[in-house]
């Protein structure tokens, strides 16, 4: 069937900021999406808050709407630019809860807009417990016992009915928000409370648990003809009871036989005829009893899913493209296959390697939490690795996973390493208990429990996790011991040692073991011939030529890397997202790709992350899915004539390696990385900045406690306390007092002269400022100058910033413009440049420098209008910024406010506190003419309700109370009604600011969180004290904030914007504006 | 679940092509040598099936998954009676059998029905050779190591071109199929239970009993003869119908069967032909078959009806091909085409109750999508049955 001529115009809709359950993979799929419209010739009208993607970059899309992803938001834009249809299926949840609305509110309707992929009664069906339910008992397919529930009376009774354990879903959420699986009727409770506060239609759903089964994913396609394949099957090494995000999943399917996998398949094409999918992809999982054999369906998603993206890179079939362009009235037979280009993509892939993901946690920022799996999803990224073995993929991915493992285990500390004393290794009733609760690095407890004696048997009678897995894992473990056959790492023969190579050992790995170094394992390895070989991803196991070099490397004997002649750079990206590195350096690493093939470079791109649009096949010229390691990089190097590599791009995952690989011979293009090494020396930096004459926050280095009593006694309390060499502020406080530092000491970190302690001066109630430049050695060019909502202290990953600066004199801009040039020449930049900047009392302080990628330069090039990475790019590649063409500041004439996004409602029991570690996992962007209208997009993009009238509950620490005066009548002025605890209470009074009191917890009732609890309130501001009496408190007002989705204000900065906010939208309500329009004013006005 | 020994490398094994071109792996499965057509299997499931099919007979298979051996072997999955193929060669072989169903693994089964395997070869590589080459000849071996030895006795096999070797798999005498098969989602092929079962003819040129089951399912009184078995003879049953199965190796030195075909079909007996059965009958009908390059072997081929436009994926093994042009059009109609190379798929004739398929729509391994085509059959037959 042909391309649709009946629409022309299609609004796609994103999927907003990083949550955790909606990462990167909807920016791939979307781009892709996007991508396929516009050449099939449809104009494609974007919707996306998130400013830090590649699909809101102008050239995406037709007209770019950075805005909230709200219904009334969409509308207005429906009504600017009356599309002809909506395709709700490439941006997750988020869109699909958009469409429904729209829908839902005759917007759709009104104006003629056509849903196509999904309509809202397939979308229903499938996500609505109780249809999907009816719908598989239609055709016979088994689900396990369940009911739902609208109130806590119904869930209870149902529980009575389905029995003890059952599994606890919230409806319309994604990632299983709220969920998870109840033992007893207390916890049930509990749960089901939570569930129906999340649930988007206040829908719990119970059900009869089936934690242990085997789970499987199957990933479908369908067209208007009634085509059906299946992309890809998934195999979840953890069973049921662990979220599929969270576990670590096999692609293909490893144990079915044909007859099973085969049933399951017909299900899954059963299912979406049923739902009634009528193109695109759809993911359908599925349970089965290891003993039986029995199968149950556990859901669908109507949708590209993180899943798809996962297929689509484990096989080379683009889902996300295809299914957009099926959208558009192709069928599946009529699309060609872009990696074999003759046959067409109405087949199933078939691949010859085996596909591991490994999911990565953030567990370390929120030490509160509970850091057990279970039906909620938790991790923040992941990572997919390839082999020829099971072996190979999966060590592959662990050491991909950048937490210290080289591979299975053996990381520096492991307690199991020959040198490591025997004392330190856990006992086998310790890791008993521990294989018995789903966590973090399962896989690594299982290695213990194997080097500790415990059997496979046992491991799969507590775990549950199938025989075949356990089996390998037991190999790894066999061969890792077999080692000590050797007295030292030259008696290995080389056929053993190749052994260890196609079983995925890293160098690394058998360096700790014989106690070397890995740069002489790689040597005897280069001697021997033992090296690898590059094998291409083509669909369909080499059956057919490809034409697309997308490659893994495995210890095989015919590599299939093609050596063209061209001129080759090499982008290293940043490997599993995580807080503090995410889609913010993919995007930088695509705009490098994009602008340097288009000065006509062949690009390697390096990376492992499945969910990323620099993992496409389209995006480079040669996509190698390799983990980030020195022996991986190096390996691809040696195999074709590489100009040079780019590692400062891909956040703190390349840059890590990035001497090493310059020893080795790469070149690095770019600021050298000895010049980035400077900057993290504090010594030297501090030498730095001397000889420049630009200051910086007091500051010492201590290795032990007592040393750092002494320097904060020196420069005076409070300092800013962290330990070196860390990324997102890990481990990173702020000590008011002597107790506090030696307690911080002696419990967070371990100070060691290898590992130094870095103390700060902080400024207290200063403003932070963060820039972006380019520095081609000639000129320095500001991307932008942003200034932080909240004071200084807060990670600038978690702070709210606007460009541009709202509060600084002229004076101030010129000095840090000033600073930033100078420190660009000494540092000898070439290419990008972030600063971090304190004005204190109008003082201009350095805190920070970084000549590399910053998290804010996607933000900035949307604002600008100008990809700063992929100016950088050009200048590491030896252009000059006058040869690009951007040789001037652009400074906008409307204001663009970013906004983070927090995960601590996946948390339960964290705190929402701000502080120097970073924790939020994403971001998004308001843009307005006006300031106050562009804060409240940010702030309802980032989820949280504006509330234009109703009342503020006002808790604020001693130090904040003389400046939330201003604020509070501020907030009274617009009519909002306030509520103060007693002591913040006694200062409006004093001010003469009307205010009622509430109860702190534990002086009477009703108290803080009683009218939090009874939605007496619709906004709180509670800056936190520094002592330990009043935090317990604090914390349940917040806690119980965040459970009634009630915005918290945690500074008073952040209270007086969002006092700026309110007013603006009183006044001038909301409008939206495309990109394009915007950029177009800033070339006008350059 | 059983697991191997760690420490069991070490047991050589040859795999020595025609042109000289040598890989070594480890041996499992059965002692000794045998020569054959190299041929790759693109399924990653399934591979009890496929080395159950006899239409493998003559063929040194290459499994394309690396993984092999995973679920083991279970009583229930077998395609027919042996193994019939030359060799089995896997880049890993499964050190574990975890599936609920398996009674044996993978390696005890192939000793037992005396088939060497090869593992821990490049199979990639292999492939690679076997796309860019063709099906070249050539020897698997764990008894002997000497590559000039084994280069002899592959150039002195004389291949599988131009052979009959159907007569190695096909049955000795006729009997009747009972066994059905269930399963919720397989398209409801129960015919009319008021109609009485057609009887059918079904002529075995290596049949995988999975066609037997879903003629069953269809609701016909099965019987099955052999290859060699004569018009006269399949008449003498007084058929309602036939069914011309699949099988292994070249169509065009079968005369006794295209002779027999041709007057089955003169007697307008409504007739279903999979594979080797629509080859031959492709041959009767005055057609011509070519080799391939390296055949389809796999369970991801994308079929297109050209009737209805609609795609099937198919499970697919043949080595030769019907040439199209060869066909008389006027008589027969091409009903389905391969969407990766446009090969004929499948015929019907014009005038006769007659349509064969060049794929396997017993599924068995892979998808069945095309299992639709058996209650099909049941139609047509129903037809042209007496009232």
């Amino acid at each position: 069937m042909p391309r649709r001529d009946d629409i022309h115009r299609i609004l796609v809709i994103g999927a907003g900021p990083i949550v955790i359950g909606q990462a990167c993979e909807f920016d791939y799929s979307g781009t892709q999406g996007c991508k396929a419209l516009r050449e099939e010739g449809y104009e494609v009208i974007l919707i996306n808050s998130n400013p830090a993607t590649i699909m809101t970059d102008p050239m995406m899309a037709d007209r770019t709407y950075i805005e909230p992803i709200e219904p009334e938001v969409v509308a207005k834009l429906i009504e600017i630019e009356r599309p002809d249809a909506l395709l709700p299926t490439l941006g997750g949840q988020t869109a699909l809860n958009c469409a429904i609305a729209l829908h839902e509110q005759g917007i759709l309707e009104k104006y003629g807009v056509q849903m196509i992929g999904a309509n809202a009664d397939v979308i229903k069906k499938a996500e609505d417990r109780d249809l999907f339910k009816q719908a598989m008992e239609r055709i016979g397919v088994k689900m396990p016992p369940s009911a739902s529930a609208y109130t806590m009376d119904g869930a209870i009774e149902a529980m009575h009915r389905i029995g003890l354990p059952c599994v606890i879903r919230p409806g319309f959420t994604l990632g299983g928000t709220g969920g998870g699986i109840a033992y007893n009727p207390q916890e049930f409770e509990e749960i089901v409370t939570r569930g129906l506060e999340l649930s988007m239609n206040s829908e719990v759903l119970i059900e009869k648990s089936i934690a242990g089964w085997k789970e499987y994913e199957l990933e479908v396609m369908r067209d208007r003809k009634d085509n059906v394949v299946i992309v890809c099957s998934i195999e979840n090494v953890d069973p049921m009871g662990v979220h599929t995000g969270d576990s670590v999943t096999v692609a293909p399917q490893q144990t079915l036989t044909d007859r099973e996998y085969q049933e399951m398949r017909d299900e899954a094409i059963a299912i979406i005829r049923e739902i009634g999918v009528e193109t695109g992809g759809s993911n359908i999982q599925f349970a089965t009893d290891p003993a039986t054999g029995d199968r149950i369906v556990i859901e669908m998603n109507p949708r590209v899913s993180r899943s798809s993206a996962l297929a689509s890179k484990a096989t080379g079939f683009p889902i996300a493209k295809i299914a957009a362009k099926l959208a558009v009235g192709y069928s599946l037979d009529e699309i060609a296959n872009d990696i074999t280009k003759k046959t067409p993509a109405c087949f199933e892939p078939t691949i010859d390697y085996v596909v591991v993901k490994v999911p990565r946690f953030a567990f370390e920022k929120f030490p509160e939490a509970d850091a057990t799996l279970g039906t909620q999803m938790k991790s923040v990224g992941e990572v997919m690795t390839i082999g020829r073995t099971f072996p190979e993929a999966l060590q592959k991915a662990m050491r991909a996973m950048e937490t210290g493992d080289p591979g299975l285990g053996m990381r520096a500390n492991d307690p199991f390493l020959p040198s490591a004393p025997r004392r330190g290794r856990p006992d086998k009733r310790k890791l008993r208990r521990r294989l018995g609760a789903p966590h973090a690095g399962r896989l690594h407890t299982i290695r213990h429990a194997l080097l500790a004696g415990i059997d496979t048997r046992e491991i799969h009678e507590i775990t549950r996790v199938d025989p075949w897995f356990l089996e390998h894992l037991r190999r790894i473990v066999a061969l890792e011991q077999s080692m000590s056959r050797f007295d030292s790492f030259e008696d290995v023969p080389a056929n053993v040692l190749r052994e260890f190579k196609q079983n995925g050992f890293s160098d690394l790995q058998l360096a700790r073991w014989y106690g070397t170094e890995a740069a002489r394992v790689r040597r005897r390895r280069h001697e021997l011939g033992i090296v690898p070989v590059y094998n291409r991803i083509d669909t369909c196991a080499a059956e057919f030529e490809s034409f697309t070099p997308y490659l893994y490397s495995t210890y095989e004997t015919r590599t299939e890397v093609v050596e063209t002649g061209r001129r080759k750079i090499m982008v290293l990206g940043g490997g599993p997202n995580r807080i503090g590195q995410g889609i913010e350096f993919d995007y930088c690493c695509v705009q490098a790709c994009y602008k340097l093939r288009e000065q006509g470079f062949e690009i390697l791109m390096v990376n492992c992350n499945p969910e990323t649009v620099s993992t496409d096949f389209d995006t480079s010229d040669q996509l190698f899915f390799e983990p980030l390691t020195v022996e991986d990089v190096l390996h691809i190097h040696e195999s074709l004539s590489i100009e040079g590599a780019i590692v400062q791009f891909g956040g703190q995952t390349p840059l890590n390696i990035a001497l090493k690989l310059k020893q080795a011979g790469v070149t690095i293009l770019g600021t050298s990385p000895e010049a980035i090494d400077l900057v993290e020396d504090r010594e030297k930096f501090k030498e730095l900045l001397q000889r420049l004459d630009i200051p910086q926050p007091d500051n010492g280095i201590a290795t032990e406690v007592d040393e750092a009593e002494e320097i904060a006694a020196t420069i005076g309390y409070p300092v800013v306390v962290r330990p070196s060499y860390v990324l997102g502020g890990r481990g990173m406080e702020i000590v008011y007092e002597r107790k506090s530092l030696k307690k911080w000491m002696t419990t967070a970190v371990e100070a060691s002269p290898e590992h130094p302690v870095l103390i700060d001066k902080f400024l207290e109630n200063a403003t932070e400022v963060d820039v972006d430049a380019v520095f081609d050695g000639e000129i320095c060019v500001i991307g932008g100058i942003m200034e932080h909502v909240e004071q200084a202290g807060i990670h600038s990953g978690d702070s709210t910033c606007t460009l541009p600066p709202y509060s600084l004199s002229d004076e101030v801009q010129d000095t840090i413009r000033d600073y930033t040039r100078r420190l660009a020449e000494a540092v000898e930049v070439r290419g990008l440049l972030n600063i971090q900047y304190a004005i204190k009392d109008g003082k201009v302080f350095v805190l920070e420098v970084n000549p590399r990628a910053s998290r804010t330069v996607p933000f900035v090039s949307k604002v600008i209008g100008t990809s700063l990475a992929g100016v950088a790019a050009r200048v590491m590649a030896g252009e000059s910024l006058a040869e690009i063409g951007f040789t001037k500041e652009v400074i906008p004439n409307h204001w663009s406010v970013k906004a983070p996004v927090f995960p601590f409602v996946k948390f339960h029991g964290t705190d929402v506190i701000l502080g120097p570690e970073m924790k939020s996992t994403g971001e998004v962007m308001g843009i307005d003419p006006d300031l106050g209208c562009a804060v409240a997009k940010a702030f309802m993009g980032a989820g949280r309700t504006l509330p234009l009238e109703g009342t503020a509950l006002l808790s604020v620490c001693d130090r904040d109370k003389q400046a939330v005066v201003d604020v509070a009548r501020a907030f009274a002025d617009l009519g909002i009604r306030l509520l103060a605890t007693p002591g913040t209470r006694r200062y409006l009074e004093d001010a003469g600011i009307k205010s009622d009191v509430v109860f702190k917890r534990g002086e009477g009732r009703p108290n803080v969180t009683d009218v939090i609890a009874n939605d007496e309130v619709q906004l709180v501001i509670n800056t936190p004290n520094t002592d330990a009496f009043s935090l317990a408190d604090e914390k349940a007002i917040r806690t119980a904030a965040l459970m009634r989705n009630v915005p918290t204000i945690t500074t008073v900065f952040g209270a007086r914007i969002m006092a700026t906010a309110i007013e603006s939208m009183r006044r001038h309500g909301l409008s939206v504006r495309a990109m394009q329009d915007y950029h177009a004013e800033v070339v006008a006005s350059a | 679940m059983t697991s191997r020994d760690d420490t069991s490398a070490a047991r050589p094994c040859l795999l020595v092509f025609e042109d000289g071109e040598v890989h070594r792996g480890t041996h499992f499965g059965h002692h000794g040598e045998s020569c054959g057509e190299v041929v790759f299997n693109t399924a990653m499931s399934g591979y009890q099936e496929v080395i159950s099919d006899p239409s493998y007979r003559g063929q040194i298979v290459v499994m394309t998954y690396p993984l092999i051996g995973n679920t083991g072997i279970n009583a229930e999955d077998w395609e027919s009676r042996d193994c019939f193929l030359s060799g089995f060669v896997v880049r890993e072989l499964s050190p574990i059998v975890s599936n609920q169903r398996a009674t044996q693994d993978l390696a005890a089964c192939l000793a037992e029905r005396e088939i060497v395997g090869l593992a821990g070869v490049d199979t990639r590589a292999i492939v690679r050779k076997v796309r860019e080459v063709g099906a070249l000849k050539a020897i698997i071996s764990n008894t002997d190591t000497d590559t000039d030895s084994l280069l002899k006795k592959v150039k002195a096999w004389p291949g599988i071109h131009g052979r009959d070797i159907v007569q190695e798999v096909t049955c000795a005498s006729s009997y009747p199929w009972t066994e059905g098969l269930d399963g919720p989602f397989l398209p409801r092929l129960e015919a009319d239970s008021e109609q009485p079962r057609p009887r059918l003819a079904v002529m075995d040129f290596g049949i995988k009993v999975n066609k037997l089951r879903g003629l069953v399912a269809a609701g016909y009184d099965v019987t099955v003869f052999p290859a060699q078995a004569s018009a006269e003879q399949i008449l003498e049953h007084a058929p309602d119908c036939v069914f011309l199965s699949n099988g292994p190796g070249d169509p065009e030195p079968l005369g006794y069967a295209i002779d027999t075909i041709r007057t089955l079909v003169a007697k307008e007996l409504p007739t279903f032909g999979i594979c080797l059965g629509h080859q031959l009958t492709a041959l009767a009908l005055g057609g011509r078959t070519v080799k391939m390059k390296f055949g389809h072997h796999g369970a991801n081929q994308p079929v297109i009806d050209l009737t209805t436009e609609r795609t099937e994926i198919t499970s697919q093994n043949h080595s030769y091909v019907v040439d199209g042009a060869s066909l008389d059009a006027g008589k027969v109609e091409i009903t389905h085409e391969n969407l990766n190379d446009r090969t004929v798929e499948g015929l019907r004739h014009r005038d006769l109750p007659l349509f064969t398929v060049q794929y396997h729509p017993e599924a068995a391994p892979g998808p069945r999508d095309a299992f639709y085509l058996f209650g099909r059959f049941r139609e047509m037959v129903a037809r042209h049955m007496p009232a």
